[in-house]
């Protein structure tokens, strides 16, 4: 069985140094917005927040091909911590997204802008994920179904950004197009490091949960060999993966 | 192929004989209209507006077919019976599609001249056959992701409310498109030209489900 645990330190100190700098250039190097002023400086939190909770969502997705593929159980456990995960990031991106919203354009919440629209849909879907796993009882068709639903999201991420963002016009501002950065160079420098601050962020945690999930899961085993199958505690009926 | 027909075949059967979803799909949207008309407060709508109403009925309707799909074959071990047949489990997915496309469009047979009658201020004809075009497709979505979701949903506790709740949220999209492309549709002042462009959106969103649909339906009938 494998551990997550290797490398967790020096990947914890290196998400913590990237975070570290990345709030230094945020609020002491990159110059103030002309339009927005000091409000604008949340950007450099909630854009990388979306991103990497977004791609957390298609991880995820990516993680249940795995799994259906080759049956092996743990790509189940690592899609869910990946979607549990992203799911964290994505409320604390919408959070931020609104107070941004709330300061620049007046209001919490804008419907005129495809980007949020969109993103809730996302969310709200990705939302009945824990419902969902909780109310399967058999483990093995949990895994299963779970795997299913999350290809499912997985792939309604981009289609739905597609479909919202023909449906209206553009409030938010694109950041990054396919034609490349509408950015000024420090604003992109700042933007870049945040972006692999909060990335690294996912990755630590990420790794964090499955060291936790595996960690239960090994103690329960020792002690199953311990005790015997009848004095183990039966285990509680669970959203979460139980190899 | 013929596995999937056969299937069909004894869902539409069935629901000749019991007539348990449609009748019920088709009362429910004439009272939406209804409950539509007090809450709006209008004696008839036209535009935008009377683009969402029905196709927000529509789905709302279409939902409760959704919710029935595959009640019977939890029930009464259709699952096993099918699981023990030495045939492809994607002839399922086509049948149960097939048979939600068809309840829908009876649906919308009953539902599209009651919601003429009781809401809609211009008149239907002129649009009606652009109308077709943009319903058949939305059927369509509906029917492939509310297949699999009902699938997902059945074996699960809480059956009626985690469908729906998975449901809605992948259907979105599919509704922004049939709402904005029957919004010019039902124009005041005559039906406008149909947007190219919303069912372009819609029929990509179509296929890409179908070909996700096709691709998982099978892991959910391994036990």
């Amino acid at each position: 069985m494998p551990t997550y645990g290797k490398g967790l330190r020096g990947l914890s100190i290196l998400t913590f140094a990237t975070i570290t700098v990345a709030l230094i250039l945020v609020f002491f190097y990159v110059p103030l917005d002309a339009t927005q002023g000091f409000i604008q400086k949340i950007f450099y939190i909630h854009v990388p927040l979306a991103i990497v909770s977004l791609c957390g969502f298609v991880f995820g997705g990516v993680l249940a091909v795995m799994h259906l593929r080759t049956g092996d159980r743990r790509y189940d456990m690592r899609s869910y911590v990946a979607i549990h995960m992203a799911l964290i990031f994505g409320v604390a991106a919408l959070v931020a997204g609104s107070i941004w919203a709330k300061a620049s354009w007046g209001h919490w919440w804008v419907w005129n802008d495809p980007t949020l629209v969109s993103y809730l849909i996302i969310l709200l879907m990705f939302a009945t994920y824990m419902p969902f796993r909780f109310s399967i009882e058999d483990p093995e068709r949990q895994a299963r179904y779970a795997s299913v639903f999350a290809i499912l999201g997985g792939a309604f991420v981009p289609l739905n950004f597609i479909a919202v963002r023909a449906a209206q016009q553009y409030v938010h501002p694109r950041v990054l197009t396919l034609t490349g950065s509408n950015l000024p160079g420090p604003m992109l420098l700042t933007f870049l490091v945040s972006l692999l601050g909060i990335a690294l962020l996912y990755i630590t945690l990420w790794k964090y949960e499955m060291a936790a999930k595996n960690a239960r899961i090994q103690l329960r085993a020792l002690r199953r060999r311990l005790l015997g199958d009848d004095d183990l505690s039966p285990l509680q009926r669970s959203a979460a993966p139980s190899l | 192929m013929k596995t999937a027909l056969a299937v069909l075949r004894k869902d539409l059967l069935l629901e000749l004989r019991t007539l348990e979803t449609i009748p019920a799909m088709a009362l429910f949207s004439i009272t939406t209209f209804v409950i539509f008309h007090f809450g709006l407060n209008r004696p008839t709508v036209d535009g935008q507006l009377a683009a969402g109403v029905l196709t927000v009925t529509l789905l709302f309707a279409g939902i409760l077919g959704v919710n029935r799909l595959f009640v019977a074959e939890r029930e009464q071990g259709g699952f096993d019976a099918f699981l023990l047949a030495p045939v492809d489990r994607s002839a399922l997915l086509v049948a149960k599609a097939g048979a939600l496309f068809l309840f829908l469009l009876a649906l919308e047979v009953i539902a599209v001249p009651a919601f003429s009658l009781l809401l809609l201020g211009p008149s239907l004809g002129p649009a009606l056959p652009s109308m077709i075009a943009v319903l058949a497709l939305a059927d369509l979505g509906i029917a492939v992701i509310g297949t699999l979701v009902s699938a997902l949903a059945v074996q699960t506790r809480a059956r009626d409310v985690i469908g729906p709740v998975i449901g809605l949220p992948l259907l979105i999209p599919a509704l922004i498109a049939t709402a904005r492309a029957l919004g010019p549709l039902l124009g005041a002042h005559g039906p406008a030209a149909l947007p190219g462009k919303w069912l372009l959106i819609l029929a990509l969103y179509d296929l890409v489900f179908a070909l996700i649909a096709y691709a998982v339906f099978d892991f959910l009938l391994e036990d």
